[in-house]
């Protein structure tokens, strides 16, 4: 009797239960959708926020750069103290610069790539290296500037020029060519090496006929990014040779040069009148930001075009 | 000469011509330190080290001159705290977002977007703070001027953005498919293995991004220079809202117009050393982190 009285009693406590997890699930479920709603709308306001201040900015030095741009502008001399005319001697020294600094970065950088991505075995010395380039990365530009002036003008006694301005710059955009062409030499398939070594060539000839070919469209990506830097920054240029006011354009590396950034710094902090000059100030911002990100778009297309390459050929 | 010892020749040289570069970012790396190090060492013949450590007074004009590095580091530090503070929720939840929400469409248009932040001068992001963020700031706060801490804060966290979002991206997408998939199957709901699962195994890589935005932070000169108001003075109970002066922005600031050779001059390369080293340390730090993640991986 008793056994049969439980039986149902059991199985209702039973489904009691079950029904009761079931509720409590469907609530978790519930909360958890609803929390699931909330950190995805923060997400997305994130990212609203980031797209927001990249567009503000961008559009902010367009439209107010913009009426600044004329040929007169981009091809004429400074006059009335800077209150008029053009910024072409501060175009054609960031032009200058940032050559003069390539040609300082490049060599340096992929001889070091090379070595890191082919020579250096795994081990001590390569991890130092390593090393030494990460914090050249994240050194502060300025302190550049410091060891550039103190080097180049002080210990060396170098004139405060185009040269020791772009020495400086050199220094400090190798970094970034170092990794770039690093990345791009260890994405060249190994079977590459294997089989140029199986015909008998060299380390070196492989290299130079094999590797550094392939490698090439990610290493000029590295060169694009890292002139668009070298264009931009403002620190390491301040005490190493940058002026104000160069009414000429420079005739040899040794003669002291204007440039956009440092102009648009100084227009807008300590020129005669900052406020009457503010369009030219924009007109400088956006010629400098035009050459930066025309350099990023190059690169990013160049990315692409190789990458659609490589995808096809396989 | 032997047709094949002259390739081993070649060989060999190129290969030592290689070491020889590579060792050039070594030796860079030593100058740089060497230099720094020197002039600030030619600082402590003159200037007493415990009092250029502990002195809350930086005026180089004064008689005699007083060259405490304090409030220059409370200016760096609480710059850098604030841009964090603003960068590091917007920037961890963005890099989520496009590593886990976003479609390969949406996502091939934001990583371009971030990358295009990034490359922007700091002089054109000083100069947009100064034309149009210190106007708002001032009018926002009733201030007498907008250079505050905090508008160099907002600039700062502009700056270190595109780093926290691009390397956490990649640290978060890197997380293997095994685990999520895992956590899927066991009915947690996507944000529930965000949480759980991706942001844990992916936070070595996240804490990397912070650590190396922070050291964006600190070394940047030009941007906050622009927007801060450049006072040497620790700031009191007004914290973010009283103007600083960062050591970056005195170094760019004073090194012009300095005579070579004079205690000033000096002192500048003093507190260049300790920016140098404070940004090798936050490196290093970066790198362990990415070290012990390597390893946990």
């Amino acid at each position: 009797m008793s056994g049969q009285n439980q039986t149902p009693e059991k199985g209702k406590t039973e489904k009691n239960r079950t029904e009761k997890l079931m509720k409590r699930n469907t609530a978790y479920k519930k909360r958890q959708n609803l929390y699931q709603k909330i950190a995805f709308s923060l997400m997305r306001l994130a990212v609203v926020v980031t797209m927001a201040v990249l567009i503000i900015i961008i559009g902010d030095i367009i439209l107010k750069g913009y009426p600044a741009i004329s040929i007169g502008f981009l091809t004429q001399m400074p006059t009335n103290q800077m209150t008029e005319g053009g910024i072409l001697p501060a175009i054609v020294g960031t032009i200058q610069l940032v050559i003069l600094s390539l040609l300082v970065a490049v060599p340096l950088g992929i001889i070091t790539a090379v070595y890191l991505a082919e020579y250096a075995a795994d081990g001590k010395v390569k991890r130092i290296i390593e090393q030494a380039v990460n914090n050249l990365a994240g050194t502060p530009s300025v302190v550049f500037g410091l060891f550039g002036m103190a080097l180049f003008v002080m210990y060396l006694g170098l004139p405060l020029s185009l040269l020791t301005a772009s020495l400086t710059m050199g220094l400090l955009i190798m970094p970034v060519i170092i990794r770039t062409a690093q990345e791009a030499l260890i994405a060249v398939p190994k079977e590459y090496r294997e089989a140029s070594a199986a015909l008998g060539v060299t380390k070196w000839e492989t290299i130079r006929r094999v590797i550094l070919p392939s490698a090439f469209s990610g290493m000029i990506t590295g060169i694009i990014i890292s002139t668009g830097r070298a264009a931009g920054e403002t620190a390491p240029i301040l005490f190493t040779g940058a002026v104000f006011f160069y009414p000429r354009l420079p005739d040899s590396v040794f003669s002291p040069f204007m440039a956009l950034s440092y102009h648009l710094f100084v227009m807008a902090t300590e020129s005669i009148n900052i406020e009457l000059t503010r369009e030219i100030q924009y007109g400088t911002a956006l010629v400098l930001l035009a050459i930066v990100f025309s350099m990023n778009l190059i690169a990013v297309g160049i990315r692409r075009h190789y990458k659609k390459k490589s995808f096809s050929s396989h | 000469m032997s047709k094949r010892s002259i390739r081993d020749f070649k060989e060999k040289s190129m290969k030592s011509l290689f070491f020889i570069g590579g060792i050039t970012t070594i030796l860079v790396l030593l100058l740089i330190f060497v230099f720094l190090f020197a002039e600030a060492l030619n600082f402590f013949k003159t200037y007493s080290l415990i009092e250029f450590f502990t002195g809350t007074q930086w005026m180089p004009g004064a008689s005699p001159e007083r060259f405490g590095i304090l409030p220059l580091l409370a200016g760096s530090v609480i710059v850098t705290a604030g841009a964090i503070i603003i960068a590091v929720p917007i920037g961890i939840l963005s890099a989520i977002y496009i590593a886990e929400l976003a479609g390969p469409r949406t996502a091939g248009i934001l990583k371009p977007a971030v990358e295009l932040l990034a490359g922007i001068p700091s002089v054109v992001l000083g100069f947009f703070g100064l034309v149009i963020l210190v106007p708002h700031i001032q009018s926002i706060f009733n201030l007498t001027t907008g250079q505050t801490a905090l508008t160099g804060s907002i600039i700062l966290a502009i700056m270190a953005l595109p780093t926290i979002i691009s390397v956490s991206e990649d640290a978060i997408s890197s997380v293997p498919s095994a685990l999520k998939q895992g956590s899927f199957a066991l009915g947690s709901n996507h944000w529930q293995t965000i949480y759980k699962v991706i942001v844990p195994a992916s936070i070595s890589g996240i804490s990397a991004a912070i650590i190396l935005g922070i050291g964006r932070a600190i070394g940047e000169t030009m941007a906050v220079m622009m927007v801060t108001g450049n006072m040497a003075i620790i700031p009191g109970s007004d914290l973010f809202l009283s103007s600083v002066r960062t050591i970056t922005a005195t170094i760019a600031l004073e090194m012009g117009e300095v005579a070579r050779g004079t205690e000033h001059y000096f002192a500048l390369f003093a507190i260049g050393a300790v920016l140098f080293v404070m940004t090798i340390g936050v490196n290093l730090i970066a790198e362990a982190i990415k070290r012990k993640h390597r390893l946990e991986a």
